[in-house]
């Protein structure tokens, strides 16, 4: 099947302070055609799509769009030439409802009535049910991605970028994307689709482009191409997938007993009724799309947010209301999802970021005066147990790349040998080799005795990692079940809500 | 074309090296507007930063003078820096420098004339005891109510105003004192009185008490686990509570602790240089010694030296207009001028400057 060229790039190079971003990337995209971007994080994809959506310029290099030069010099004039893209963070306001919202994003948006008209139309047509007068605010993350999407489809682009979709959606809400996309697609839409979800792009995408450290270093047919052997061309290595282990968990060490807690914020989690309970010895997975109560659970966990009495039991003790140096006396130990500003502090140097959670399990402060020297041999230890690739540990926390950073940051509890430790996205943003080692140092972890809570949007990794998993879903938390044996039917129905699994297949 | 490039880590350099740069900035910039004033700009430097030193003629007069200037600011901006580094912010040390005073100065005239030694110390403390409560007021509204610390801060100097108005011309009046407003003068009374130590140099037990606390700051912020929760809390909020501060628990440390240290100020300028409670005796150190902060880079060390220059600037500045007859609008803007090439030099310590085109395919 041959189909006419949409968009060729010719050689774009791209350098910033220290790294090529893109060296002399070349491919194209057919019109009507899925094609997949590969890499890993750091591989350059980001920048490509920002040259091609007009928000960085190339350094070297060109762009041609049906046949004519195309070199945007700003969002609105790719936009104008037919491109849109669909961010993998949304920029949307949640006080304003969906209306206003894409009004916001248009160059002449049309009268109100008229446009909420249309969004319906366009909403309706590609299976994406939108009401435009509801608050964004209220919508679940599947939902804002809509607002996303109807907002790039107003326009009739003819490229449409979509940077890490299924990241914040339930399987079931991939299928309907991908309807959707396949949809677009056969109408003629071009699609450049990045993710490093293997299978996502094997059963969606008709071409793929391999990028590492920059370069294009090889191109596929994914349908015909394993999963595996396309990792192997991202990574340019042999994976090492880490060992599960026969599961032998000891006594309950943490559990939590019918919790509730009212949300801190308008548009935060009210945690309803979750109880949950881990062995020594185990790893608890908990999913669910982001945004549901995994942050306050995990506030709940560390301290950050004091528990009610009678919820929250370490050891059969009641820990509620100790704060965060108290539990961590005790070894309960976090490492929360957002690493710059909120697990290390941006600003600080990597010694003084070993100290922010080390001080109390570590003695590094005694009788409140820090010994910087026993600091520095700590946060050194970090670095090298983890691999921590920095120049010293004198370097600001901002200065290291977000892998580098989330190494020392889940390396930072685990060498303090916790007994209880809760991780949320432990290998967000990591590349393939380094979430494998992060997995493998939470598997020996409780291996060693530790129980283990992994709250994670990434479902394969909890399948991996999990013994039991559960899913949180608006403050709730399902029931856990063995990992073995759950199939992705299973999750989906308890990331959507469906508590009994029993009453969910009656009724269908 | 000048671009910006975010540097990955702060330059030590700069940050050592900026002030200097203002300063000199500040030389050059200034003396262009002595010049267009019709001053010739070499002589008003050298009257402002020079002649109060060295001068055989004034010096003997204004030395002196630069350690009496700096002493309270510089005990002021240590107690402010350390709330700032915090994100604590504390506008009103002016309030609680007055209501040290006033304390202060209360305990010492209810025990008139005593002449025991232990009078001067529980002066000092209970001149420290009135700055800190004044400021407990927006601690505790601010942690019980959430209340902005700016506001009530602020406006509670004026409140204190009126405190000092109304106690130079009733209770603290001197009953001796023909009716005029003012209390008994305190340098005449050598068991509550805060002398120069040391003939000449304008050192009193305030300039000692400054020092202290520049050492102890600095040994606080670099050392203690409590000056890494305040520097936490500033930079990254989110992260402090991860860590485990209680933000309500440094709001009330960082606001007692620059309360306490302002009222101490206050007792020893009342006592010393003042010599008694009247009417005009807020003179603004309490806001100076917000500059006085953030010239010093909010460290202790910089504090010490940005005390002795914004001193130095404003006793030349008189010296200035009193010699070369140059307006005190002139002085004043003499001084904006180093704020503001402190803060515009500030850049280059986050940021790398690029000059040239950037390269474009």
């Amino acid at each position: 099947m041959t189909r006419p060229t949409l968009l060729t790039l010719e050689g774009l190079t791209k350098a910033y302070p220290g790294v090529v971003a893109n060296d002399d990337v070349r491919f194209s995209i057919g019109e009507g055609e899925i094609h997949a971007l590969l890499g890993e994080n750091g591989a350059g994809k980001s920048t490509l799509v920002k040259m091609i959506y007009g928000l960085v310029k190339p350094d070297k290099g060109a762009m041609t769009l049906r046949g004519a030069p195309y070199a945007p010099d700003r969002p609105s004039a790719a936009r104008q030439a037919g491109v849109a893209m669909v961010f993998q963070h949304f920029s949307l306001f949640e006080a304003l409802d969906v209306a206003e919202n894409i009004a916001l994003g248009m160059e002449n948006p049309p009268k109100r009535r008229d446009l909420a008209a249309r969004i319906r139309d366009v909403s309706h047509d590609y299976g994406l049910p939108l009401d435009p007068s509801r608050l964004v605010g209220e919508l679940s993350a599947g939902e804002r991605q809509r607002v996303e999407i109807v907002r790039c489809l107003l326009q009739n682009p003819k490229l449409l970028i979509m940077d890490e979709p299924t990241s914040v959606l339930t399987p079931q809400e991939v299928e309907i994307l991908f309807a959707t996309l396949r949809k677009l697609a056969a109408e003629g839409t071009a699609i450049l689709y990045i993710s490093h979800k293997l299978d996502e792009i094997r059963a969606l995408c008709d071409a793929a482009t391999v990028l590492r450290r920059g370069r294009v270093v090889g191109d596929c047919i994914p349908r015909d191409t394993s999963a595996r052997d396309m990792a192997e061309l991202m990574v340019g290595s042999v994976l090492h997938v880490p060992e599960r282990r026969a599961a032998t968990p000891g006594d309950v060490a943490l559990e939590l007993r019918g919790l509730d807690l009212p949300a801190a914020t308008p548009f935060g989690t009210s945690l309803r009724d979750v109880s949950l309970s881990v062995r020594t010895g185990a790893i608890l997975g908990v999913g669910g799309v982001a945004g549901n109560g995994q942050d306050e659970l995990l506030a709940v966990l560390s301290g950050e947010t004091l528990a009610p009495p009678g919820t929250l039991f370490v050891d059969g003790d009641d820990i509620g209301a100790l704060p965060p140096p108290a539990r961590r006396h005790l070894g309960v130990l976090a490492a929360p999802e957002e690493r710059l500003g909120h697990a290390a502090a941006p600003d600080m140097s990597l010694v003084e970021n070993a100290l922010l959670t080390g001080q109390v399990r570590e003695g590094l402060a005694p009788r409140g005066l820090i010994d910087w020297g026993a600091t520095r041999a700590f946060a050194d230890r970090i670095i090298a147990a983890f691999d921590v690739r920095t120049p010293g540990n004198h370097v600001a926390a901002r200065a290291l790349s977000g892998g580098n950073l989330q190494k020392f940051v889940i390396g930072r509890e685990i060498l303090q040998s916790p007994r209880v430790l809760v991780v949320n996205q432990p290998t967000w943003g990591v590349d393939a080799a380094a979430a494998a080692a992060i997995r493998q140092a939470l598997i020996d972890l409780a291996e060693g005795g530790a129980a283990v809570v992994v709250i994670s949007q990434d479902l394969d990794e909890l399948m991996e990692l999990a013994d039991d998993f559960a899913a949180l879903n608006g403050g709730r938390l399902s029931a856990p079940r063995p990992t073995a044996g759950l199939t992705m039917d299973e999750i989906g129905l308890m990331m959507g809500g469906a508590h009994d699994m029993e009453v969910a297949h009656a009724a269908q | 074309m000048i671009a910006l490039e975010k540097r990955p880590t702060p330059s030590r350099a700069w940050t050592v090296l900026t002030p200097l740069v203002a300063v000199l900035a500040t030389m050059v910039a200034g003396g262009l507007m002595f010049a267009a004033l019709g001053k010739d700009p070499f002589e008003a430097i050298r009257t402002i930063f020079y002649d109060p030193l060295f001068n055989a003629q004034f010096a003997s007069y204004s030395r002196p003078q630069l350690l009496v200037k700096a002493g309270p600011l510089i005990l002021i901006a240590i107690g402010l820096s350390l709330g700032f580094r915090a994100g604590v912010w504390n506008i009103g040390a002016e309030g609680q420098y007055i209501m040290g005073a006033l304390c202060g100065a209360g305990v010492g005239l209810a025990l008139y004339p005593s002449d025991s030694v232990l009078l001067f110390p529980a002066m000092v403390i209970a001149g420290a005891f009135g700055g800190w409560a004044w400021a407990m007021i927006p601690a505790i509204l601010k942690t019980r109510f959430n209340t902005n610390e700016i506001l009530v801060s602020l406006l509670l100097v004026y409140v204190a105003e009126q405190f000092l108005a109304s106690a130079a011309l009733g209770v603290m009046r001197n009953p001796e004192g023909g009716g005029f407003p003012g209390s008994r003068n305190f340098q005449q009374w050598p068991a509550a009185a805060n002398p120069e130590l040391i003939a000449g140099t304008g050192m009193h037990w305030g300039v000692v008490a400054a020092f202290v606390a520049v050492i102890a700051a600095y040994v606080l912020l670099a050392k203690h686990m409590l000056g890494f929760q305040i520097r936490l809390a500033g930079t990254a909020p989110r992260a402090a509570r991860f860590a485990g501060v209680n933000p309500a628990r440094l709001v009330v440390i960082c606001l007692g602790l620059s309360g306490a240290l302002a009222g101490a100020a206050g007792l020893f300028e009342v006592t010393g240089p003042a010599g008694q409670v009247s009417i005009d005796f807020g003179s603004g150190y309490g806001f100076t010694a917000i500059i006085v902060a953030f010239l010093g880079r909010l460290h202790p060390v910089g504090i010490l030296l940005a005390g002795l220059l914004m001193a130095l600037t404003y006793i030349g500045g008189e010296l200035a207009q009193f010699m070369l007859g140059i307006p005190a609008a002139a002085i004043q803007a003499f001084q904006g001028m180093l704020l503001f090439f402190l803060l515009a030099v500030d850049v280059l310590s986050n940021y790398r400057i690029r000059f040239g085109r950037r390269r474009i395919a």
